[in-house]
């Protein structure tokens, strides 16, 4: 009985193999990008480069690196990242915290309220219409204020601050500690792992964005990098750039220029992975307690 | 009937016993009060809900107002449905409503089982390690900019992409995936595999370590083998986890990857990639008709929350299992 038959024997390589392969069909672009944007113009349009550099040189990255445009729009990236994080951190650990006191007057309207508007939004054109009647066109706040509670994360943080012993709080407050004094002396100090997937959840989220610059934003100055790689894209996609003589010979032209955009967009991604990855998982997990 | 009623008002006033209500409104304004730090937290997230998620939905309003650039966000004057009929006689509207409808179900069919596919063979590992390493790796795409994701596309289906020179390499001629209208589903769909098929196997993943052991080890006294212990144990076991993801997509089943699509479809292949939502985009933010992409939009949501209500519905009538 404890011996495994031949055919559960020969299952589990080739389990291993489908598995290798599912890393690899999951690695190939990423490595396929970065051999790319190593490589020369000639070689990538010849369709030579897959995973190795052919043509091997980091004169792509030099352009780009030179190109102010490039950095001006890098840092907006990272300003937008930076304030976009700590507005949604703070007003979704308010939100969370308020809603996880079951002496709330309301607790249940509250919680509906909020819950709500997961399962019905407003849609593009009337978001549109309120950011262009705030008066918020290229200003920072069309891109970090409309996202500032994600429901989602609310629910995840007020799940966990439901989990921390309520005696805790009890003892400050006969103590004369006052609401506040509680949440950032006793109950911050004990919620930093999931305050860190908070921050990472915002901060990859709004790295990551593009969509509401593209709406909002139209001065070169104020875009972030996403734009910049969105708008290298689309001038060399097909069909759409009056002017190219053939579409393909446009995709030639910026494809290592694209790669290079690429690799220095997604470095930062990378560099925080392994710790963005476990956090990311265990919000998951405490999401999908009260989902 | 008319007594009874008059002393029933009278009552509390005449007996000196201050009205229920008046009192536990009294009472829980001064428990507000004493406790106004805690209820003064509410005061940001609430404004943020009512301007930025509430204001839009009465946003909508517009779908039935005609609407003027820089007036009211409401819309000016009263136009009954007739945004609403210019979409129903619009060719464009079912052509793009039909797209959408073909282009997610396809998704659902493929992406759905692929995390639970994987799940179950990441779970046959003996190696923790692998198991690991295979993990890590297939959650990266999650956390990519989705046009990253789309340069990636658009890069490895160029003509002279990856995909061509294996297809060359075998001899075939190359193909312009891109500019051809019968491969975007595929290679949408594809692309959404890709993405999500590591990253969907958490939960999964979470609720076969959940599974009773003792189970399986009266399955090996009984002689199961272990195919027989996955269909039998192992399958039911994460079945509510299969039925609820099940539901959730299903209420999203409208909301294809907007941004995605935007970002890699072009006029060549609008004939099968052009949906709702990108249809929306144009009309409503490149044309400028307002109110008709909203009302196509509300049209829209109102699919999708009956999709979401009706899904969790029939979950919790057959399985007992339920969002709410």
């Amino acid at each position: 009985m404890m011996k495994e038959s031949l055919q559960y024997k020969i299952f589990k390589v080739i389990n291993v193999i489908i598995l290798l392969l599912v890393v690899y069909v999951t690695l190939f672009p990423f490595l396929n990008v970065v051999a790319q944007s190593f490589s020369g113009q000639a070689e990538i349009a010849a369709g030579k480069v897959n995973l190795i550099p052919k043509g091997f040189n980091v004169d792509t990255y030099k352009t780009i690196i030179h190109d102010k445009t490039f950095w001006i729009n890098y840092k907006n990236t990272v300003v937008y990242t930076i304030v976009a994080t700590l507005i949604s951190v703070v007003m979704t650990t308010m939100f969370a915290y308020v809603l996880s006191k079951k002496r709330l007057i309301g607790r249940k309207f509250f919680t509906s309220f909020a819950i709500f508007t997961m399962f019905f939004n407003g849609g593009l054109i009337p978001n549109y219409i309120l950011i262009k009647s705030l008066g918020w066109t290229n200003t920072i706040w069309a891109i970090v204020i409309p996202g500032a509670i994600s429901i989602f994360n609310m629910i995840i943080m007020k799940t966990f601050f439901e989990s921390l012993p309520e005696e805790l709080e009890e003892a400050a407050s006969i103590d004369g500690s006052s609401t506040y004094r509680t949440l950032l002396t006793i109950i911050l100090p004990l919620s930093k792992p999931i305050l860190a997937t908070m921050v990472l959840f915002y901060a990859v989220g709004s790295w990551n964005s593009w969509f509401s610059a593209f709406l909002y934003l139209d001065k070169q100055e104020l875009f972030p990098v996403t734009i910049y790689l969105r708008n290298l894209l689309a001038g060399a996609s097909s069909g759409q750039s009056a002017g190219a003589t053939s579409a393909d010979d446009l995709t030639q032209i910026a494809a290592n220029i694209k790669a290079v955009t690429m690799v220095l967009t997604v470095l930062p991604i990378l560099m925080v992975y392994p710790f963005v990855q476990k956090h990311f998982v265990t919000g998951i997990m405490l999401g999908s307690v009260k989902q | 009937m008319e007594p009874v009623a008059e002393v029933s008002k009278k009552t509390p006033q005449e007996i000196g016993i201050p009205e229920v209500k008046g009192n536990r409104l009294i009472r829980n304004l001064n428990l507000i009060r004493k406790d106004w730090q805690l209820y003064s937290l509410l005061i940001l997230p609430i404004i943020y809900l009512v301007i930025f998620k509430y204001v839009p939905m009465l946003g909508n309003i517009i779908a039935f107002r005609r609407f003027m650039p820089g007036g009211s966000i409401f819309g000016e004057e009263w136009v009954g449905l007739h945004y609403f009929e210019m979409f129903i006689h619009d060719a464009n509207f079912w052509h793009v409503f039909k797209n959408t409808l073909l282009l997610s179900s396809i998704t659902l069919l493929f992406v759905f089982p692929a995390p639970i596919i994987i799940a179950l063979l990441l779970n046959e590992l003996t190696s923790q390690k692998f198991k690991k390493f295979v993990q890590t790796t297939s959650y990266l795409p999650h956390f990519l900019s989705v046009v990253i994701i789309s340069g990636m596309i658009l890069q490895i289906t160029a003509g002279n992409g990856a995909i061509n020179s294996l297809i060359q390499f075998f001899g075939g001629k190359p193909i312009l995936f891109m500019q051809d209208q019968n491969w975007f589903r595929p290679v949408y769909v594809i692309s959404e595999v890709w993405q999500t098929m590591g990253w969907g196997t958490i939960l999964y993943l979470a609720a076969l370590t959940n599974i009773d052991d003792s189970l399986y080890e009266a399955a090996k006294i009984d002689g199961a083998n272990r195919w027989k212990q996955t269909i039998h144990i192992t399958i039911p076991g994460i079945l509510p986890t299969i039925v609820t993801l099940l539901i959730l997509n299903i209420g999203n089943l409208l909301a294809v990857g907007f941004e995605k699509i935007l970002l890699i479809y072009n006029p060549l292949n609008y004939a099968t990639s052009d949906v709702i939502s990108t249809y929306l985009y144009r009309v409503g933010l490149q044309s400028s008709n307002f109110s008709y992409a909203t009302a196509i939009g509300l049209f829209e949501s109102i699919i999708g929350l009956i999709l979401v209500f009706s899904a969790n519905y029939l979950s919790k009538k057959f399985t007992d299992n339920g969002l709410w």
